[in-house]
């Protein structure tokens, strides 16, 4: 599993980027990537998404 | 662009082409890449910015981009009571970013530099334990090697080269906010030179609410939450303004987010080669947010000490330090205090913060969030037998 990321919601402000613990997201061509064989699902960039735009399957983030 | 370069800066904010510039000026040949397409956009700030940092880079207000000038702030309890703070020293200004940020990348262009947007770092090129160029990817996908003698890290909040480099720049989520922000017409304010800042756990848990007027009725209207939090700085910030009588009728022009760093800064700035400055280092002013006058701050005295290095022929950490202890002498020590203000500010309840409302003055206030008055604050503090714990957490 990797975490998910809603290209409607998401505005790209890499807020998620930052607050990776594994630098498994990035910038690149005018999106947010995920690398998947370095994402541990850990959540921690769902939770500070201002937008609720990434999400781990299987762990909700309660508002 | 060349092959070689005496400076290479990852990053073309603020911190990024200020340091470009100051390089350049003191003789060194220089490239500045952006991995975004426009410098300047999207912009993730709420725009304020003093006159005094605009001193420090020998800038003057100019009405293209300086575009509403301040006279203070009203700070307002969840009480709705609020304290009026003026401005004494210093003007300030909101200014408009997506000029701002261009025009000091033409600066640094003037100065001799080279800025190139699009353009995005893949990996540090190290040799023998020592950063000596980076990879970079154009905006036309070609892989290029760009050799240096001094990197500069200036890549912001999600800095990933302070990282390749070494330095441990990633945030724990106790020390970063989650902000949001809409760019507003329409709206009917107090008055378009004070700032509004809302403070309070009902309106913003561990964070707060900004107004920060971009003309008569104009204004970016944000929010900062800490990220540890549970809830979304989007819902907050739309109840907050449906329940404003002078915001709920406004119109949206522009959408913003992103991270603001509230920690303490970078403990070590260099490495052989290498440099982190501005957001990417954490330099912010952990109280309000702000990290305009952080980043060129910063980004002066990096880009003076690479020239420097350079034509030493010595790019060693040690000599690099000397960026780090000038930068830590005059600016980021007092970063460091301010964090301390902010780890007690985020832990009142509303009923304390509606309490220091009613026996704070608005210079005390001023001079809080540049790292003074701290036993003003602390006397207050001490008035209220459930705020004296924090007293000691202040002044440690």
């Amino acid at each position: 599993m990797t975490v998910k990321i809603d290209r409607e919601l998401c505005i790209r402000c890499t807020g998620c980027v930052a607050v990776c613990p594994v630098g498994a997201l990035d910038y690149q061509g005018n999106r947010i990537v995920v690398d998947p064989k370095k994402c541990t699902d850990c959540n921690i960039c769902a939770k500070f998404c201002p937008m609720h735009a990434l999400s781990v399957p299987g762990k909700p983030i309660k508002d | 662009m060349k092959e070689e370069y005496d400076v290479v800066v990852i990053g073309g904010g603020p911190a990024g082409t200020t340091a470009g510039r100051y390089a350049a000026e003191n003789g060194a040949s220089v490239l500045v890449v952006e991995k975004r397409d426009e410098i300047g956009a999207p912009k993730r700030c709420g725009e304020g910015l003093s006159s005094h940092a605009m001193e420090l880079i020998g800038i003057k207000p100019e009405p293209t981009w300086a575009i509403q000038e301040l006279e203070g702030a009203y700070v307002y309890a969840p009480s709705g009571k609020s304290v009026e703070a003026r401005f004494t020293e210093t003007a300030g200004y909101i200014i408009e970013r997506k000029m701002f940020d261009k025009k000091l990348a033409y600066m640094a262009v003037d100065a001799g530099a080279e800025v190139l947007a699009g353009t995005r770092a893949t990996s540090l090129i190290k040799e023998d334990g020592k950063i000596t160029g980076v990879e970079l990817l154009t905006f036309d996908e070609q892989k290029v090697k760009a050799k240096a003698k001094v990197v500069i890290g200036a890549d912001g909040v999600e800095s990933l080269t302070a990282r390749w480099a070494g330095l441990n720049s990633s945030h724990k989520l106790t020390d970063i906010c989650s902000s949001f922000q809409f760019e507003m017409g329409g709206l009917k304010l107090r008055d378009p030179h004070m700032l509004e800042i809302y403070m309070g756990n009902k309106v913003a848990p561990g964070g707060y609410v900004w107004v920060f007027p971009k003309g008569e009725n104009r204004a970016n209207v944000g929010i900062g939450l800490r990220a540890n939090l549970p809830g979304r700085a989007y819902k907050y910030l739309v109840d907050f303004i449906k329940n404003h009588p002078g915001l709920k009728n406004g119109s949206v022009i522009e959408i913003n987010g992103g991270g603001v760093p509230v920690g303490e800064p970078l403990e070590t700035l260099v490495t052989d080669g290498f440099m982190v400055i501005g957001d990417a280092a954490h330099q912010v002013n952990a109280i309000h947010g702000g990290g305009i006058k952080e980043a060129i701050i910063a980004g002066r005295i990096a880009g003076k000490v690479a020239a420097e290095a350079v034509k030493k022929g010595d790019a060693s950490k040690e000599v690099l330090k000397k960026y780090e202890d000038e930068w830590y002498s005059t600016e980021g020590n007092n970063l460091k205090r301010i964090v301390k203000l902010r780890r007690v500010v985020e832990q009142l309840s509303d009923d304390d913060l509606n309490f220091l409302a009613e026996n704070i003055d608005g210079d005390t206030i001023i001079k809080l969030t540049q790292a003074s008055k701290f036993t003003a604050l602390a006397k207050i503090l001490s008035k209220r037998p459930s705020l004296l714990r924090y007293v000691p957490l202040l002044l440690k």
